[in-house]
């Protein structure tokens, strides 16, 4: 099923392959001009009358050499009679990351900022602050509803919640997550994350904190909370975490996420989640090695980027040992079921 | 009556205020603005968007006023005009800000001539109104002779407010996109990338479509004010010599201007006068400034177009001989996919010696390379193309390749003579760099005694911006020069977007490669996304001076540095 599902978008990708030759192959007349220029006026532009500069010899499209007859290819010709502009080498042309030559000794005389002697260092110091804050450090918060979702199976229904938020500038921020699951008959099971995140590289944040389980169980650890979360290439959103519980269990999750627009605003979305263990938690129902799949495909309309309703479906297997305690204790290891939700941010 | 007096239609408004010196009184406020029907909150200059037109007269002493009653500082930077450095109006370098309830009073000596405007340098109040046009008149005789002439201030107006749009953006980069690549676009051919260029672009995490960070989704385009169902008027006698002053005061959009059926004599770049070139579309990035001469002859209405280079929408104006002339609005043409150019492969899609060809620049020759096996992109090892898409190697060693670096250009093109963006395949002239040739010869023909490289660099998944890897805000060492030297100065663009790059208190001279002597000079070049431009700087001004990328949302982000230039005059120094 997940291998399907991950090879749903290329496949898709390739049925349209054909299709998209044509464009190469434009019409012949698109090529051509489709109105000829009016002829041009002698007299536009600048008056001639006074004397022309001294004319440059190489300079075949000199106006002032032949004033009666405005070159009708100007513009377009021009550079193709001229070499065109020098290549001039940079630092992709060298080898090493050469170093620029410095400015001369001069250059670095004088005031550090020539305006404090103007109006005053301490009016300019604060305006200087203003500026710098005003050019670069751009704070925001941000509140993410991945899923909120109804879904519908043999049992009675459940929901979902995943949503997450943010605040910080471009390298620093702190992030909170929060997932849970229930019925409508109180029942409830879920997590909060409070993180610490750093941007590490263009498309990667390395993120720590602290997970705290709640729900009906009464086995609620608290959690140690390792983590990466970034884009990888071909655009999956990823979140990877371990999570070290208080009582030493090291667990794993790793979230995957790919938005495959269909149009400007229907969007399939498939998702995946595995979860893994280090060791058997009897008390959490967890054996070792994989514990849990999760390949969900959602369909939503972006009424607004911010506002998007969806349908999809979900399906999910407890593996090995962990699907044992669940059949001991009742339950099946395997669920389908369809989903109604939102996604939403602002 | 002066020429420009006779500028203006009624529209659905009157036509802009006009303030000449010598003393000119302005005051910056709160003002609702309407455009669509609709009213939201605007910051502006005496109570109007876009601000009054400023008139001064070169050789004149400019004392300009300036009031503040928003409860924060404010200021006005007067882009493009030499001047005392402190005088140029950019908080925290040239002076402290005008706080509120301040006035404060701007005087300077009038040293050149041409078309200009003005704005905010304070947080993003340019992106809410606060901006105009500033024309100065030479003090002998205009080279250009014209019978009538029209300012044209193209921007784009958003209900979001800017600090709102720059919050979306931080959170979702793409936010603003809805022309992305989708399955339907590509099993209907509409995207017009095979199924190899997707997964090349997927591999990296870059988005083919992301041309614009802001567009038509939130944004109005305007021209002087006016919405597109508004339609601006510009009268004009047939047979007239119609001088159209094009300001791009936008925060964020860059435009592509064209007046379907009339040629147009560009005569005029960032109010430096360059030889007459006719074209039949520009591209004016944001900043840039453009003079054309136009001569409508028939009794006729003209559309004047200027189109967002991502095609989300358009600004629209008409000039017409009388009121309630209209002519066809052409639609929206093709959104514009990125290329390997755009990458900063520019050398490696074997068309390094058909770079100036325009004939061959069309999606043809990028798809051929890219997606069907030609030699360079057959021999490209895709499993290592991540690193040598981000290899420190081919950055200078003071460039710091962390966070806030996605891309690094391995082999960025020159590409001042291509086509811009969007308009490779269009039927007709366009206007490149390259035919750009300074009407006047270059003051300082000596050859720059140093080279500098700087790299404009971003994360387009986090909204991070900077120069050499830095963001302003992570205290950055400035740009520092010695007075009156010359400095040849390379931008590479290691991210996939354009970048307006603006140079406060200065013009550089674009190295085109065209008449020697007469190198076009500039205040704001749009480095295309993946390239690189040269300019020769004679740095003349002496002080603090603000050199940013005029994205407003890529300045605030952090792509921002200060250029110092030393020895300062007399006691300062």
């Amino acid at each position: 099923m997940i291998r399907l599902l991950m090879c749903l978008v290329p496949l898709l990708l390739v049925a349209g392959a054909a299709t998209a030759q044509d464009h190469e192959h434009r019409p012949p007349s698109a090529q051509t001009p489709a109105t000829v220029p009016p002829t041009a006026d002698p007299y536009a532009g600048h008056d001639m009358s006074p004397a022309p500069e001294p004319v440059d010899p190489h300079a075949g499209h000199d106006m002032g050499a032949q004033p009666q007859t405005a070159d009708p290819h100007a513009g377009h010709d021009m550079s193709e009679q001229a070499m065109g502009p020098p290549d001039v080498p940079t630092s992709a042309d060298d080898d090493g990351r050469p170093r620029q030559p410095p400015p001369p000794p001069a250059a670095l005389s004088g005031p550090a900022h020539a305006a404090d002697a103007i109006w005053g260092a301490d009016r300019m110091a604060g305006a200087r602050d203003l500026l710098r804050r005003e050019n670069g450090d751009v704070r925001a918060t941000a509140v993410i509803v991945d899923r909120l979702e109804v879904g519908f199976d043999d049992g009675p229904e459940s929901w979902t919640w995943d949503v997450a938020g943010w605040t910080g500038g471009d390298i620093n921020r702190f992030w909170w997550k929060s997932e849970a699951e229930g019925d409508f008959n109180g029942e409830i099971e879920g997590e909060v994350q409070a993180l610490y995140s750093r941007a590490v590289s263009p498309f990667w944040d390395v993120q720590a904190g602290v997970r705290q389980d709640f729900g009906e169980g009464g086995e609620n650890p608290t959690h140690l909370v390792l983590g990466v979360q970034g884009l990888a290439p071909y655009w999956w959103e990823v979140d990877a975490a371990t999570f070290l519980s208080t009582e030493g269990d090291l667990t794993a999750r790793v979230e995957v996420e790919y938005d495959q627009r269909i149009t400007q605003r229907l969007i399939l979305q498939p998702r995946v989640e595995v979860e893994a263990s280090a060791s058997d938690i009897p008390e959490l129902g967890l054996g070792s090695g994989l514990t849990h799949v999760e390949a969900g495909l959602r369909l939503r309309y972006e009424i607004a980027k911010e506002f998007a309703p969806y349908v999809g479906v979900e399906w999910s297997r407890e593996l090995g040992d962990t699907a044992d305690f669940s059949r001991a204790a009742g339950g099946e290891p395997e669920h389908t079921r369809f989903v109604i939700g939102l996604k939403a941010w602002f | 009556m002066p020429a420009w007096a006779q500028s203006g239609s009624a529209g659905l408004r009157t036509d802009l205020p006009t303030l000449d010196g010598p003393d000119v009184r302005l005051t910056v406020g709160h003002s609702p603005f309407t455009v669509g029907g609709r009213t939201g909150h605007a910051i502006t200059v005496n109570g109007t968007l876009p601000a009054p037109l400023i008139r001064l007269r070169e050789g004149q002493m400019a004392r300009l006023s300036v009031t503040n009653t928003l409860d924060e500082d404010t200021s006005i930077h007067w882009h493009g005009v030499l001047l005392p450095f402190h005088m140029d109006g950019v908080p925290g370098v040239s002076f402290p800000g005008i706080r509120p309830g301040e006035t404060f009073q701007y005087e300077f000596p009038v040293i050149q001539s041409g078309t200009f405007w003005y704005h905010s340098h304070s947080n993003l109040q340019e992106a809410m109104g606060h901006y105009g046009p500033l024309i100065i008149d030479p003090a002998g005789a205009d080279p250009v002779a014209y019978d009538r002439e029209h300012v044209v201030v193209l921007s784009d107006w958003s209900f979001l407010h800017p600090h709102e749009i720059l919050d979306r953006l931080k959170k979702s980069p793409g936010y603003f996109n809805r022309s992305r690549t989708t399955l339907s676009g590509l099993m209907s051919g509409e995207d017009g990338m095979s199924l190899e260029e997707r997964r090349m672009w997927g591999q990296m995490r870059m988005d083919p479509r992301d041309i614009a960070d802001v567009n038509g989704t939130t944004y109005t385009y305007l021209v002087n004010g006016h919405g597109p169902a508004e339609n601006w008027t510009g009268l004009f006698r047939p047979g007239e010599r119609v001088r159209l002053r094009v300001i791009n005061a936008s925060a964020m959009s860059i435009f592509n201007v064209r007046i379907p059926g009339l040629a147009m004599t560009v005569v005029n770049a960032d109010g430096e006068n360059v030889r007459p070139v006719e074209t039949d579309e520009f591209q004016i990035s944001v900043a840039e400034t453009y003079d054309v001469i136009v001569r409508p002859t028939d009794d006729r209405a003209y559309t004047l177009v200027a189109e967002s280079v991502d095609r989300s929408g358009m600004a629209r104006a008409t000039l017409a001989p009388r009121m309630g002339m209209t002519a066809e609005v052409p639609p929206p043409r093709e959104v514009p996919t990125l290329t390997m150019r755009d990458m900063g492969m520019g050398g490696m899609a074997g068309m390094d010696h058909s770079g100036m060809d325009h004939s061959a620049m069309g999606h043809g020759t990028d798809h051929a390379a890219m997606g069907h096996g030609e030699p360079a992109a057959a021999s490209m090892d895709h499993g290592s193309m991540d690193h040598d898409m981000r290899n420190p190697e081919n950055a200078p060693a003071g460039m710091a390749v962390g966070v806030g670096v996605d891309m690094i250009s391995p082999d960025p093109a020159n590409r001042l003579g291509e086509r811009p963006m969007g308009l490779e395949d269009a039927p007709h002239r366009v206007l490149v760099y390259t035919d750009l040739i300074s009407l006047a010869p270059n003051k300082d023909q000596r050859s720059p005694s140093r080279a500098l490289e700087i790299h404009l660099t971003g994360n387009m998944e986090r909204f991070m911006w900077g120069f050499d890897g830095r963001k302003f805000s992570e205290i950055v060492e400035p740009i520092r020069f010695e007075r009156n030297e010359r400095v040849r100065v390379t931008l590479v663009n290691d991210t996939m977007m354009a970048h307006p790059i603006h140079l406060h208190g200065h013009f550089f001279e674009l190295v085109t490669g065209g008449p020697a002597g007469h190198q076009p000079l500039k205040h704001t070049v749009n480095v295309a996304p993946g390239s690189k431009v040269t300019f020769d700087l004679t740095a003349n001004a002496p002080g603090d001076w603000a050199f940013h990328c005029h994205m407003l949302m890529h300045m605030h982000a952090g792509m921002f540095n200060v250029v110092t230039v030393r020895p300062l005059d007399g006691a300062a120094s």
